[in-house]
């Protein structure tokens, strides 16, 4: 037996190495904030909207929404275990303090810059090189949005929900609740009563934003939850492609997230919403991350009017997901694109809602999800067609890759159809890298970890390929960083 | 001269059987060498076995790439050092293109190197060049790594990746095989085009065919596990006129 011998590794040992790459998001910042205590009643909620200095229907909103709240259980439907949250361990808001409301980039808290840059989102380089328009979140307040003079010229609303709510109240009472009641759900209802910030965007009549608009938000302190609510009105014939990105830093007690989203698609408007979430997802056995409850859906209620989301989650311990269309405008068309990664003791249930309402609406799906470790990837999805939809088309395609003999893959489709004119196709595979994949890379020279990314990358592009250029190169990182090892 | 190759008695198996007995096979820089043998003799495992291919278990004995122990490397290393090792059955990876493949490569190695990974227009300059070696057209960059490619053009990129990393030792397994006449023209036009007096060629083939093409030095007859007969060209023709069974008795009668 020759001594030097390379011993060919173990393959899932292998895998098992690469895929155990670190957070590298996982900083906190050292900024003064704002807290309400830990708990949930009627009067942390009142709390809040006087705050925020909210209207009083706003309050009524709230509270409306907290008392119905108090009637449910938590859901249990998906395929997730979900230890018991207790909802009176959590902060429900937490501002960075404020010294003197900050009026340019100069006298924003150098730290909060700072952790911007940390997560690769230089404001002031965004703001005079990309063109794109940024607004960020850290734990329940929106920093600051860039770019609005610029898109306040053409019209174009785009700011915090909060200041929103003060400076355009009838837009927000108009459309505000109308897509996601807060009867949708638990999570619903709960963000609905404690909503603290996000972001709003209102795009009028025939306008077509010229860049795309882009929050990043960042839960920072213990113990708090975050809720934020974002509003996207795109008016008849109106266009905007808006990009969501999301981090945590590492802590050991788990933090809950509980978004809603609601967008409005008007006549023949579109809307691109694309979302790369990276979540703090808990240590390599789970402990920690992220609780991602998310309630997104949007209304294309004007004929030909289209909305695609486009999803990259790579984050988060627990995600619970299903960004939705409804399809009500004639010929209105829904998408949905999604990557989901997995890795070590994560949990997803992801997947989306198309609900065919008016006639020759199409919708297409493509779910890509990736699991390893020991966690557990599962795609949830419904395709309904009401009766008097006509001529509907639907075609979902759901593909599961798995990198180890632990994790699971599962879907969930539900296809609904009340009218015999609907043409609904679905596919699905489930694939293995194979040792020869791996093997015919290591020839040619790439090492085992490199090749993962490779392949997994390869397999991803359909969706990546959907994603803004720039999110599309953090996304490949992204996805690079969470299946690769920590490579000497 | 110095030796390029050197495989001195190695023995090498799977799943506890025994495959390779005591391989001895000396290549220098500018030769060619053939390696026939009947079906089972193991052909495949010696070149999997060279190659780092995890399936297989060495035994014993040494294998040397210009005074390198390559046992002792990982597949990679190995093939930084120069191995290459062209398929007998290409593998597909859906999704990875070619370019991002051939870069991943190419980077890989010049890191091993310690070199800058090369440009993009460098890169895609050289893949232009090296695609044009077995004639494979300028939509190869944006296709699948040997997705929906026929057997005939799965071959060819074969040796367009050993034009690429310009290796010092190719292993040609089977490269003939599922291939019609065209084919196994350019495929055997490339191969000789990347002829040098630097580098040398190993082709592991079954019929003597492709050996009409690409011209061998010395023909070695693999049997059970051993070279058993070592020639000049001749050998081949003497294979393709009189088939496997004569080999098999001396070897046979030789060991009752």
């Amino acid at each position: 037996m020759n001594e030097n011998q390379h011993k060919p590794e173990d393959d899932s040992r292998i895998i098992e190495r690469a895929t155990s790459g670190e957070y590298k998001y996982g900083f906190t910042s050292d900024i003064d904030t704002d807290i309400i205590p830990a708990g949930l009643n009627e009067d942390v909620v009142r709390r809040i909207s006087e705050l925020k200095g909210e209207p009083q229907w706003l309050l009524d909103f709230r509270l409306e929404a907290f008392r119905y709240w108090l009637t449910l259980e938590p859901p249990t439907w998906a395929h997730l275990d979900i230890p018991p949250i207790d909802f009176q361990a959590i902060s429900y808001y937490a501002a960075p303090k404020k010294k003197e409301g900050p009026k340019s980039l100069d006298e924003v808290d150098p730290q909060l810059l700072d952790t911007f840059n940390r997560l690769g989102i230089p404001l002031e380089e965004q703001k005079a090189l990309s063109g794109m328009a940024v607004d960020a979140v850290l734990d329940s307040v929106s920093v600051r949005t860039t770019h609005r003079e610029r898109l306040a010229e053409l019209g174009i609303v785009f700011c915090s929900f909060s200041e929103a709510v003060l400076e355009y109240p009838d837009l927000v009472r108009k459309y505000l609740g109308k897509v996601v009641n807060y009867r949708d759900n638990f999570y619903a209802a709960l963000n609905s009563a404690v909503f603290s910030d996000g972001s709003f965007v209102y795009i009028p009549k025939g306008v077509r934003c010229p860049m795309e608009l882009s929050t990043y938000f960042r839960i920072n302190s213990a113990g708090t939850g975050q809720f934020e609510r974002t509003l996207i009105v795109a008016d008849d014939e109106a266009y905007v492609s808006y990009l969501e990105g999301c981090t945590a830093p590492m802590r050991d007690e788990n933090q809950l997230h509980a978004a809603i989203v609601e967008i409005i698609v008007e006549e023949r408007a579109e809307v691109k919403y694309s979302t790369v979430q990276n979540w703090y997802a808990g240590d390599a056995e789970g402990r920690g991350g992220v609780y991602n409850f998310v309630t997104k859906r949007g209304l294309c209620r004007g004929d030909y009017s289209k909305l695609s989301w486009t999803q990259v989650e790579t984050g988060s311990a627990i995600t619970w997901k299903y960004p939705s269309c409804i399809l009500a405008g004639e010929g209105s068309v829904g998408e949905f694109y999604s990557v989901a990664v997995t890795n070590n003791r994560q949990q997803a249930d992801t997947g989306t809602k198309m609900i065919h309402i008016g006639s020759n609406t199409t919708s297409t799906i493509v779910s890509k999800g990736i699991s390893a470790g020991h966690s557990q990837n599962s795609y949830r999805g419904l395709v309904k067609v009401a009766p008097k939809a006509e001529g509907v088309r639907n075609y979902t395609q759901c593909d599961s890759l798995l990198l180890s003999g632990t994790c699971g893959a599962h879907t969930f489709p539900v296809i609904d159809v009340a009218n015999s004119s609907a043409v609904v196709e679905h596919e699905a595979t489930t694939s293995k890298i194979s040792e020869d994949q791996i093997f015919y890379c290591n020839q040619r020279g790439i090492p085992t970890e490199e090749a993962i990314a490779l392949i997994v990358n390869g397999y991803a592009k359909e969706v990546m390929n959907k994603l803004p250029m720039e999110f599309a190169v953090e996304a490949q990182k992204l996805l690079a960083i969470t299946l690769e090892g920590s490579v000497g | 001269m110095e030796d390029l190759l050197k495989v001195e008695n190695l023995r090498a198996g799977i799943d506890g059987k025994e495959i390779l007995r005591g391989i001895n096979l000396t290549v220098r820089p500018g030769e060619v060498h053939a390696i026939m043998g009947p079906n089972g003799s193991g052909k495949s495992t010696l070149s999997g076995v060279l190659a780092g291919d995890p399936r297989f278990t060495v035994l014993g004995g040494s294998a040397t790439l210009a005074g390198v122990d390559l046992l002792g490397l990982s597949p990679e290393d190995r093939s930084h050092e120069g191995l290459f090792l062209s398929f007998q059955y290409p593998v597909e990876i859906p999704g990875v293109t070619m370019v991002n493949f051939m870069r991943a490569a190419i980077n890989a190695k010049r890191k091993y190197l310690g070199l800058e990974p090369m440009s993009a227009a460098d890169f895609l300059k050289t893949m232009r060049q090296k695609r044009a070696v077995v004639e494979l057209d300028n939509k190869l960059a944006s296709r699948s790594v040997n997705e929906g490619f026929s057997g005939g053009e799965k071959k060819r990129n074969e040796i367009f990746q050993m034009a690429m990393l310009e290796p010092r030792v190719a292993i040609l397994d089977e490269t003939d095989s599922g291939l019609d006449i065209d084919a196994l023209r350019i495929v055997a036009g490339g191969v000789n085009k990347l002829k040098t007096d630097q580098n040398a060629t190993i082709v592991i083939t079954h019929y003597q065919r492709l050996l009409d093409y690409i011209k061998p030095d010395f023909v070695h007859i693999l049997y059970k596990g051993r070279i058993v007969h070592t020639g000049g060209p001749e050998l081949a023709l003497e294979l393709e006129e009189k088939g496997y069974d004569w080999i098999k008795q001396e070897v046979d009668n030789e060991q009752i």
